[in-house]
């Protein structure tokens, strides 16, 4: 008969609240094949852990269900203890006490009755249990960047860094990112592409990193230590090995009425072109949307220009694979446009603007040097609204959530503003100002204090233009709610950040998850910030939730250290929890008839074909085998196969039964 | 196409033409509009701030005797009736609220009823019938003015664009007009105040006018019957705010429409107005 040892956790107060724990641990003791059954307060604590490992040697345990927190959370935790004990790690199950049942049920009778119903499962499974071995996988010591803003150039430089190589992939022509379209950063306003630029080179010139700009991923296959990423080099029609970055072609390009991407649409671009000065790689691309050759087949004027014959028209996108051992996700945000708000003119006023676009007109590479001029008439604005959250904070606008980096850009920008325009008036309508940073309160007070911005504590209901003028209707809140009208010259609204777009589909190829608002979801809140649910998929910067720069690039170097990590193993194990295909003694050999239903079913292809042959060599039969190092034990092949000759090891169809019986056996 | 039709109290008062204007026009549309038998006032604009109970079942008695009379849809003119009416319904989705309103009105309600405004029930006719009708475009830049009521609250009315509405402008490019870009379309007109504070009134509605004056709007184009009083009635004092007068008629979507599909002054109540209607 099983011994079975069943550890209930209090998790504090989290399951003991609402759950009569020391019923639970009763009435589990009496069941058959349960040889000792406890309650403590922090199970997963060391006195907790140490209970667990006296009990194993104590009563021979050859089985233990610990009733406590999810088993994400703490399963490892667990089953260590038992390894320390001599007991197989994989004879440790968990019921999730916590999740499952306390969290989302009141304090009653019924809540303990369930409580008990899903430790009982897990003591019958257990029962069923058999000792498991860890799998052995090799680590590809590579990694794979995906985005060329801050938060990858830091990832890439700190895991290159330590001696690993990495493919940096980029969508845009140039890495550099949102930074690289900042003009002074706060709280110390120094200037952001001095800051970045030599990064970039940096980047570009590191012998550890391999950078593909113009490139998109196209799918990610493996897992931890063994992915195999297809990454699509979009056609750049201009062949970087002979171009030298002369410009000649950009300046003799007629089409040059497109709006630049980089200067947040203010300013000019031209069909072939570099997205700006200091771009990393400083070559062109076309962009064949607009290009007139490929719009209308004529033009080739940049051919004529180009002394190097670097332009080639016919060029296609290319796929390429590379094998690497980690993924960092480092693929921003993006700032909701003006046309988001009806009642602040639905980007149909010129001089309303986003904060981004703001940015560059505040800086010394933007479309006015860096003056302070309105886009309708070029004029120099005498005075200047700012609206703090715009869409931010505002269920009615789907963004119930903070964007963080608004309060502290905001006070960035009127203090450039006062210091570009003496005797210009600048004004913020705030809700609160959030200014929690290291120097961050006293940046903001600053501004108020000694650059004399003027700061309302309410809501702007209406921007309306006037004759020439914007009107700005407010209100004061703590000024009793009275109305604030201001005629203004320009307006800028803080708009909401948001998930990049296309982030949802990346997200989707890589099997990691995403929150409602579409930004990559953590592993956990606070003690996996990093990382993803997908093991060796690494998180850095905006992507995960808006932040500021000092944020994204501790996350980055944080990310990087985990690669690094990962990588400092030779081989990783891997939970044995993958399909096995039965087999049994001749003449049967084993029940899988060879039908393959489970290799059109597997997603992995780890389905391969074994032959079973005689001594003389003679091939006896064809039947299924799994290859444990590509599968992911999902057990789409278990429902699929007809003779019921696969199994998940760790889920047998005989545990689940036993786990369901057990319900129904009352 | 037939429908239920709920007038209210002003329509039957002091917006008679609002009612005259749609019954004419429903009747060009071949639209049948069946009142409501024995209905009663809404409880706008007191009974809400006053009473919860009483503001709960006057509407809900309005809806409950629809029901009954086997009415599936009512359209209902008047902004501050069809707020109420669909605010009603929404309360009483609260299974308590519900129960204690039957009481109240010893006959059951089952909350089934959709109610529309004038805007949708046109909408529904569709914009290519309507245009198919026209004789003589209406041939005029206009102001749109939705006011308050008809918009908001968005997470319970669910009706066009809260703060940029446009369904009233679509209507007007239907029938030839020119719908202008304005900045306060969905201002309020002060409706709150036209009995008790009518300096407010007149400061408010004045703010509305001249804007749409100032970007010379020929006309107001309304679908509230609060709304078109403060903006006509109250024209006088109004003025006496302003240092132009100003002589713009404010006049109902369905009497727009109504000129455009030939249907004659009278019989759309224009000559009801304070304003003078030349259009």
């Amino acid at each position: 008969m099983s011994k079975i040892g069943v550890f209930i956790c209090h998790c504090g107060e989290n399951i003991s609240a609402t759950v009569d724990v020391e019923r639970v641990a009763r009435e589990i003791g009496g069941m058959e094949g349960v040889a000792h059954a406890i309650d403590y307060k922090y199970m997963c604590s060391d006195p907790g852990q140490t209970f667990i490992k006296e009990a194993v040697k104590k009563y021979g345990l050859d089985g233990v269900v610990v009733g406590a927190c999810s088993p994400r959370m703490h399963e490892p935790t667990f089953r260590r203890a038992c390894a320390e004990a001599g007991l197989n790690p994989y004879l440790c199950e968990m019921a999730n006490l916590r999740e499952h049942c306390s969290w989302v049920h009141e304090k009653s009778e019924e809540t303990t009755e369930k409580a008990i119903d899903l430790v009982k499962m897990l003591v019958e499974k257990v029962k069923k249990d058999k000792p498991l071995e860890s799998i052995k996988v090799p680590v590809t010591k590579r990694a794979l960047v995906i985005g060329g803003g801050i938060a990858g150039i830091q990832a890439s430089l700190d895991i290159a860094n330590t001696g690993h190589k990495v493919i940096l992939i980029e969508r845009d022509p140039s890495i550099g990112g949102h930074m690289s379209q900042l003009s002074e950063t706060f709280p110390t306003l120094d200037c952001s592409q001095c800051i970045l630029t030599p990064r970039m080179v940096e980047v570009a010139q590191h012998p550890n990193i391999k950078l593909y700009t113009y490139a998109e991923l196209e799918s990610l296959e493996g897992f931890i230590g063994n992915f195999k990423a297809r990454i699509r080099l979009k056609a750049k029609s201009v062949n970087y090995s002979t171009c030298t970055g002369c410009g000649a072609c950009i300046q003799k390009c007629p089409v040059k009425k497109i709006p630049s991407e980089f200067n947040a649409g203010l300013g000019t671009r031209t069909a072939i072109y570099v997205p700006f000065p200091q771009a990393v790689p400083n070559k062109p691309v076309i962009d064949r949307v607009n290009c007139n050759y490929y719009k209308r087949g004529a033009c080739k004027i940049c051919e004529k220009t180009c002394q190097v014959g670097s332009i080639e028209w016919d060029k296609e996108d290319e796929i390429i694979t590379e094998e690497v051992g980690a993924v960092v996700l480092a693929t921003g945000f993006d700032v909701k446009g003006t046309d988001f708000f009806p009642e602040y003119g639905y980007g149909k006023y010129k001089d309303v603007l986003t904060g981004l676009q703001f940015e560059r007109l505040a800086s010394a590479s933007g479309p006015t040097f860096g003056e302070i001029r309105r886009p309708s008439d070029g004029t120099i604005p005498k005075k200047i609204v700012f609206i703090a959250c715009a869409g931010s904070r505002d269920p009615a606008k789907g963004i119930p959530y903070c964007s963080k980096i608004c309060c502290m850009y905001t006070a960035k920008h009127a203090m450039l503003y006062q210091h570009k325009v003496h005797g210009g008036e600048s004004t913020v309508f705030y809700m609160d100002i959030r200014a929690g940073g290291k120097n961050y309160e006293e940046f903001v007070r600053r501004a108020i204090e000694e650059d004399t911005v003027n700061y309302v504590r309410g809501r702007v209901a209406r921007v309306y233009e006037k004759d020439g003028k914007l009107i700005v209707k407010g209100v004061d809140t703590l000024l009793g709610g009275q109305q604030v009208e201001i005629e203004a010259d320009m307006v800028v609204l803080a708009t909401a950040g948001v998930a990049n777009c296309g982030s949802e589909q990346l997200a989707q190829k890589l099997h990691v998850s995403y929150d409602p608002y579409h930004f990559f979801a953590e592993a956990h809140p606070k003690l996996k910030p990093v990382e993803t649910n997908t093991a060796g998929i690494f998180l850095a910067g905006a992507c995960q939730a808006p932040k500021d720069i000092p944020e994204t690039v501790g996350m980055a170097s944080g990310a990087a250290v985990k690669v690094a990590a990962l990588f400092s193993n030779d081989e990783l194990v891997r939970e044995p929890i993958v399909a096995v295909v039965n087999r049994l003694a001749p003449p049967l050999y084993s029940t899988c008839v060879g039908c393959f239903m489970c290799e059109t079913a597997c997603p992995y292809n780890a389905i391969e074909h074994e032959e079973i042959k005689g001594r003389d060599g003679s091939l006896i039969r064809t039947i299924a085998r799994v290859n444990e190092g590509l599968c992911q034990g999902c057990g789409t092949c278990v429902a699929f196969c007809r003779s019921k000759s696969i199994d998940i090891q760790g889920y047998t169809n005989e545990q689940v039964y036993a786990e369901v019986m057990s319900l129904l056996n009352d | 196409m037939k429908i239920g039709y709920y007038p209210g109290c002003s329509l039957t008062g002091s917006s008679r033409e609002y009612n005259e204007s749609v019954v004419a026009l429903a009747k060009a549309l071949e639209i049948e509009l069946v009142e409501i038998k024995d209905w009663n006032c809404c409880g706008a604009t007191a009974a809400h701030v006053m009473n919860e109970e009483l503001s709960l079942s006057l509407p809900a008695r309005i809806m409950a005797i629809a029901e009954e009379q086997g009415l599936t849809e009512v359209v209902v003119p008047c902004a501050a009736c069809y707020n109420r009416l669909k605010m009603t319904q929404h309360e009483l989705e609260d299974d308590g609220k519900r129960g204690r309103v039957a009481e109240i009105l010893k006959m059951p309600y089952h909350g089934s009823l959709k109610i529309i405004n004038v805007l949708q029930m046109l909408e529904t006719y569709g914009a290519e019938n309507i245009k198919a009708r026209v004789i003589s475009p209406f041939a005029h830049k206009v102001a749109c003015y939705y006011g308050c009521l008809l918009v908001r609250p968005h997470s319970i009315l669910q009706f066009d664009r809260v703060e940029d509405p446009q369904s009233m402008d679509s209507l007007i490019r239907v029938i030839g007009g020119n719908s202008m870009d304005w900045a306060f379309k969905t201002e309020c007109c002060g409706a709150g105040f036209s009995v008790s504070r009518t300096d407010l009134v007149a400061k408010l509605s004045g703010n509305i006018l001249k804007d749409a004056s100032d970007r010379g709007a020929e006309a107001l184009i309304v679908a509230c019957p609060m709304c078109q009083s403060n903006l006509d009635m109250r024209r006088g004092a109004i003025n006496k705010t302003l240092a132009q007068p100003i002589d713009i008629p404010v006049i109902y979507i369905t009497q727009a429409i109504g000129l455009a599909l030939g249907i004659g002054a009278n019989e759309l109540g224009l000559k009801r107005h304070f304003v003078n209607v030349e259009l």
